[in-house]
């Protein structure tokens, strides 16, 4: 029976994860890696307060389908929440409000943002919409008095100077906002307004209408993104944008705008203790938008149970959680069948995910100066004769003191890397150099580097492995495939073959026999 | 790579997967686990089936007991320190005389009273216990060892290995100290195993490391050919293991004392693969032929019998080899 039974478990194991990951991939039509997918992304605006508990209402600015990008799909969430939509001059705003907020209130935005191609109908309607000079005028700021108004004309004068024609204005004008160290009238006008503000009222005062544009950097990886602001110029009856940190025209192409104008993202009436996040993900399962459409008509209950339903911030810690079972894998096959030995059973995968942060060259460095520093402080410990709890504690807050001696030491030889040190698992850390001290002082300092090195050499390929794209894609997209992993692991379970270290440790008596 | 494989498999290694899955965990219930990891119980179902052990001289249990240490330790000038739940021989203290206050251990280095008992605090935070937990101390009689490994062992206890499946020895081997092994019968510690025949218990082969040799590193005395003495009752009494403590692959460690003759030291349900490099033979072939024939092997005089008769040293006497 215990055969049989074994073996049913690990056929049945491995034919649900792959039939499900075979239908996704050829009925769904799933692409396989991830550089097939197109430019999609979600974003997701999530706003928290406290209520007072009084009517409260809460107004932010939407992005909208503007070249070139389209919004697919939007979802305003708030409990107990009214949401109506507006136009507000070249915005578009979602207004929440409620009759009684009480408590936490979270509200999320969420939108599917595309980026469309230029063959696509959409692209060519929505592109170059022509804006006269009136139009344009209408909701810019208001217009510079007093001293203000005089430095704005005395910059103005300067610059027209030096330029030739409306261009080289512009870019110059970015310039010399930007100069914090000049001396002159425009320091004035900085120290009382943001410099992409300052910018647009003076290309208004000269006569081209301009306005600042608040948007996102979208990126290759799920991330918490911060607003980044640039300048349109209505040149020709069409918003030219300037970007400011480069001082030039035209922006990089994965910037989103969201809103334009001085207002703030959002306005807020009975509520305190506010808090802001805005995140962006590229979408896979978007990319592959008709094979979700197509699954939705088929099955749409097991389809929503994917890790993509969950809110962005999750899934950024599943991209990683996702890797463990892989490292748990690659390192019952180091240990059971190649054979190393290394200092606790897991510690590897733990040490190989901090790698993640410090990267592999300086995760090894970093990690090798730890342990030799903290190793050396316990064989000093070693003469006080402490008990065993109170000297696991004290090597724990030496750990730490070197963690952050050795960050503060980066810090200031302006290496960003070595920050990341706070990043390893001190505990791990603090067992690994105990074992390691019994391991020296009870086999000797070869056998103790040798199951060190072990652990490094296993950390690092664990690292090399689940830095992998390919496999973070994998396994975030058919999550299915975990029940093969296990299949194969519990198979692994009953292997009775040697391990390839073995070959080494029986060779003398094969060599005399 | 899979030739070598086939190699190890045709010369009937046993692998440590296959020990493992098939053998420690195949022929022992974890129930029974408990009564060979702690060496205290060890003892004393030894004394209670009238096995001979080492005597006992006390146990520290609690961190207070350790102030107790001297009192309990009175006259005697000789005896072992070793944590209940050890593993690997880690965190044992042979202790072989005095010098004023001090304690000589058995390479000759002197210890101060609050030494051995923060050692002793060590063995109780479970510093040397197999899963970490909290551990007891043992003190016993240290054992004196048989003349006839005087000329072959350096300092330390010479102790005699020997492998059992369902009560049937299997191999055996004899452990001796280097140097190296600093008075410990530890192969991985650099101890020498040196390969005996199952048969008759006389050396065969010695493997120092991994490496064959025939001579003792540090006494330079040939380590083979040598008679041990009373090797009918090693072998029933390995063979008795398997009645008292109901595990079906054990290894048992038996040591031979001067004065009391042999005393069954600890037993052990997760024996080491060495012994087959000592031996210069797989186990598998043996192992397999006692599971065909188990059912026919009840008691203690069949099993040794067989074991006699099927387990002769396949080599020829290793003074022939190199």
């Amino acid at each position: 029976m215990n055969r049989i039974h074994f073996l049913a478990l690990i056929l049945v194991l491995s034919f649900l994860g792959l039939s499900i990951f075979l239908y996704k991939v050829i009925v769904l039509g799933f692409p396989m890696s991830p550089d097939t997918k197109s430019e999609v992304w979600n974003v997701e605006a999530r706003i928290s307060f406290q209520g007072k508990d009084e009517p409260a209402q809460v107004s932010m600015f939407t992005p909208q389908s503007i070249h070139p990008y389209i919004i697919t799909t939007e979802a305003f969430v708030g409990q107990d929440y009214g949401v109506t939509e507006k136009t507000q001059g070249p915005n578009r705003v979602v207004q929440w409000s409620t009759r009684k907020a009480e408590g936490i209130q979270i509200l999320y935005y969420r939108g599917i943002i595309r980026q469309m191609k230029e063959w696509e109908t959409e692209f060519r309607e929505l592109s170059h919409p022509s804006i006269d000079k009136e139009e344009a005028l209408q909701g810019v700021l208001p217009p510079l008095q007093g001293t203000f108004l005089q430095a704005g004309i005395a910059v103005l004068d300067e610059v027209k100077e030096e330029s030739a024609d409306l261009e080289s204005l512009i870019l110059s004008l970015i310039a010399r906002i930007q100069d914090p160290d000049k001396e002159s009238p425009a320091s004035l006008l900085r120290s009382q307004y943001p410099p992409q503000q300052v910018l647009a009222q003076l290309l208004t005062l000269h006569g081209s209408p301009s306005r600042v544009v608040h948007g996102i950097e979208l990126s290759k990886e799920a991330k918490i993104v911060n607003t980044k602001e640039w300048l349109e110029v209505l040149i020709e009856k069409e918003w030219v944008p300037y970007d400011l940190e480069q001082g030039k025209k035209d922006i990089p192409e994965n910037y989103l705008p969201w809103w334009r104008g001085h207002a703030p993202l959002f306005q807020i009436k009975g509520g305190t203790e506010l808090e802001f996040r805005l995140s962006a993900s590229p979408n896979q399962e978007q990319a592959i938008k008709a094979a979700v459409a197509r699954g939705m008509v088929l099955n749409p209950a097991w389809l929503k149970f994917s890790f993509f339903s969950l809110p962005i911030e999750k899934q950024v810690v599943y991209h990683i959680l996702i890797l463990i079972p892989v490292g748990a894998f690659l390192l019952v096959l180091l240990r059971n069948v190649v054979g190393l030995k290394t200092f606790g059973t897991f510690m590897p995968i733990l040490i190989g995910l901090a790698f993640r942060e410090t990267e592999l060259f300086w995760g090894i460095f970093l990690f090798s100066v730890l342990i030799a520093l903290g190793l050396g402080v316990r064989f000093y410990f070693d003469n006080l004769n402490l008990l065993l709890v109170p000297r696991l504690a004290s090597v724990l807050i030496i750990v730490v003191l070197i963690m952050g001696f050795l960050s503060i030491l980066s810090h200031h030889l302006g290496l960003v890397r070595g920050l990341s040190i706070a990043l390893f698992p001190m505990v791990i850390v603090t067992m690994t150099i105990e074992r390691m001290s019994i391991v020296w002082d009870e086999r000797g300092p070869g056998e103790a580097l040798q199951q060190a090195f072990g652990s490094l050499a296993v950390a690092s390929l664990t690292y090399l492995i689940m830095s992998l794209k390919s496999m973070d894609y994998l396994f975030f997209t058919f999550p299915e495939l975990l029940l093969v992993l296990l299949a194969m692991t519990i198979a692994l379970g009953r292997y009775t073959g040697y391990r390839l270290l073995e070959i080494r440790r029986f060779k003398s008596l094969l060599q005399a026999g | 790579m899979f030739k070598d494989f086939a190699e190890l498999a045709d010369f009937g290694i046993l692998g440590l997967n296959e020990r493992n899955a098939v053998y420690t965990l195949g022929y022992n219930q974890r129930g029974f686990f408990p009564l060979v990891d702690d060496k205290a119980q060890t003892k004393a179902l030894c004394i209670k089936a009238g096995v001979a052990v080492p005597p006992l001289y006390g146990t520290i249990e609690i961190e207070r007991q350790i102030r107790d240490l001297a009192k309990l330790l009175g006259a005697n000038t000789e005896f072992v320190i070793k944590p209940a739940h050890g593993c690997g021989g880690d965190g044992i203290i042979v202790i072989k005389g005095r010098v004023k206050d001090k304690y000589r251990k058995a390479n000759g280095t002197l210890l101060t009273l609050p030494k051995l008992e923060h050692h002793i605090s060590n063995v109780l935070s479970g510093m040397y216990s197999l899963g970490g937990g909290a551990d007891v101390a043992l003190i016993e009689y240290c054992v004196n060892s048989d003349p006839v490994f005087e000329s072959i062992s350096y300092q330390g206890v010479p102790d005699i290995r020997i492998i059992v499946l369902l009560g049937v020895p299997v191999m055996a081997m004899a452990r001796l100290p280097t140097r190296m092994s600093d008075g410990k019968a530890n192969l991985h510690q650099g101890a020498l195993g040196v390969g005996v025949d199952l048969a008759t218990g006389i050396t065969q082969s010695a493997v120092l490391f991994n490496n064959i040799v025939t001579e003792h590193p540090d006494t330079a005395n040939q380590v083979t050919g040598i008679q041990i003495p009373d090797w009918k009752t090693l072998l029933e009494l390995s063979s008795q293991c398997y009645d008292i403590f109901k595990l079906g692959y054990l290894g048992v460690d038996i040591v031979l004392d001067k004065d009391k003759g042999p005393l069954l030291l600890e037993v052990n349900a997760r024996p080491g693969l060495n012994i087959q490099i000592a031996n210069r033979a797989g186990l598998l072939p043996r192992l397999h032929l006692i599971e065909k024939s188990a059912e026919t092997l009840f008691d203690v005089q069949k099993r040794v019998d067989f074991a006699i008769q099927h387990f002769q040293a396949a080599l020829p006497n290793s003074k022939t080899v190199n």
